[in-house]
């Protein structure tokens, strides 16, 4: 192989230069932007998806508790995940200005829907037998709810959970069109500047994110309900 | 509530409605988008979900299909269509990635209506001699059809509402007029067009709604 005389214009011959989809230097040189942006991400998913539990959990009970409140509260939160997620950034726009806050808002009314039915399910599956034991036992309305319906209830607020947070991270990136989209921004930047390796790493990060997520709430899942693993 | 003021009266400028980028033709686009996509989509995955459902297999792969369909961003496989040599052609990125988003609900729905008709019909038929055709057509689809119409619809909604991220990537739809209120800065326009996409969508869920209530007991399904 004959050495090329080094010349100013040739184009260094690293992956980077060849925009590749697939760039161990890219991975190397932009490490902190990476995991500034997973953390980013993280952050946004798992805050809103919380969010959306601690309304969530409430609604249902009041679902639960009085039944003409069960019509309205689906309709309320079908009708809020039916807008979409470009409009829902857009008109939370005016109350949130450009923040971290819209995103997590908006994640946090679309969790709402699939949490809510899930839980309603979850309490409505609660054999009435084991109700009717805890109340023979003793137990006043409210340990009735925290020690028995809402631990059997979890398997079913659990699928819920799990959907719920999975579809948040890939809505995540959405987000970027208000500058906090964790690896959507990246994803945006890369369109634009037809950055290849950019577009790729951070979509597949997602992708692992989301598998990771489900992987740990099954985990968890598990823990929290041992009595179903006999 | 000075912005709602705002939002109203850029709604109420005629300007804002007429021409290029003004909001009918914009409507016009979102609606031929999605149409296409939606009939694309539901003349890949129908005769798919039809056939494995009568045969009986790929219950996995409808399950695992509906869970890797959540988990991808639409918006990241826009991106990537956009990048590779099909993005110099016009809107085809935009039109695959939302052909695959589709795709999930309509196979999963269609094969779960196929799966869940009664074996003792399926069973009876075949006693009667009907062949594998005449099962699919005349007991297995239609019985499977109420499913089959909520995956539809369901794909119909989520498919008005994603369209909107054609904008994201330089493409047509009511979406634009979102994006084009963000590079404008101009709140007002970003909202009324969140409200434009919106009620579209709620729209359609209605009309939806109403033709399955009132549509023939066949295709609302009989009370399980």
């Amino acid at each position: 192989m004959t050495a090329a005389p080094a010349t100013a214009t040739a184009p260094p011959d690293d992956c980077l230069a060849r925009n590749d989809w697939i760039c161990g230097d890219y991975l190397a040189t932009r490490r902190h932007i990476l995991l500034d942006a997973v953390l980013q991400h993280l952050h946004l998913t798992v805050v809103s998806v919380l969010l959306g539990l601690v309304i969530a959990l409430p609604l249902a009970l009041v679902a639960r508790r009085w039944r003409w409140a069960v019509g309205p509260v689906l309709g309320l939160t079908t009708v809020l995940y039916t807008i979409p997620s470009l409009a829902m950034f857009s008109l939370l726009l005016p109350l949130y200005g450009l923040s971290a806050t819209l995103v997590i808002v908006g994640l946090a009314l679309y969790s709402l829907t699939l949490l809510v039915r899930n839980i309603l399910a979850g309490l409505a599956g609660v054999p009435e037998e084991a109700k009717e034991a805890a109340r023979g036992m003793g137990y006043g309305p409210l340990r009735q709810l925290l020690a028995v319906e809402l631990p059997l209830a979890v398997p079913a607020a659990m699928a819920g959970l799990r959907i719920a947070t999975v579809s948040a991270v890939a809505l995540t990136t959405i987000g970027a069109i208000v500058g906090h989209g964790g690896l959507g921004n990246l994803i945006y930047a890369g369109m634009n500047a037809y950055f290849k390796a950019q577009v790729l790493t951070a979509s597949v990060l997602c992708v692992v994110i989301a598998v990771a997520f489900d992987l740990l709430l099954l985990g968890l899942e598990r823990l929290l309900t041992p009595w179903r693993r006999a | 509530m000075s912005t709602l003021g705002e939002v109203w009266t850029w709604l109420g400028t005629g300007a804002n409605w007429a021409g290029e980028n003004g909001v009918w033709h914009r409507l016009v686009e979102h609606v031929s988008l999605t149409v296409g996509c939606l009939s694309a989509s539901c003349l890949i995955a129908l005769p798919v979900a039809v056939t494995l459902g009568h045969l009986g297999r790929g219950g996995a792969l409808a399950v695992n299909l509906a869970n890797v369909g959540r988990a991808v961003p639409t918006f990241a496989v826009l991106v990537l269509l956009l990048l590779t040599p099909l993005g110099r052609h016009g809107d085809w990125p935009t039109f695959i990635a939302l052909v695959l988003f589709a795709l999930p609900p309509l196979l999963t729905n269609a094969y779960v209506g196929m799966r869940g008709v009664d074996r003792n019909v399926v069973e009876a038929a075949r006693g009667m001699g009907m062949s594998g055709r005449q099962l699919v057509w005349r007991v297995e689809v239609p019985l499977a059809l109420p499913l089959m119409l909520t995956g539809v619809r369901i794909a119909a909604v989520q498919l008005v509402a994603t369209a909107t991220l054609a904008a994201l990537v330089g493409g047509g739809g009511l979406g634009r007029i979102i994006t084009a209120g963000f590079n404008l800065a101009s709140t007002p326009q970003v909202v009324a067009g969140a409200v434009i996409v919106a009620v579209f969508a709620l729209l359609l869920e209605a009309v939806f709604e109403v033709a399955q209530r009132l549509g023939p007991a066949w295709v609302r399904g009989r009370a399980r």
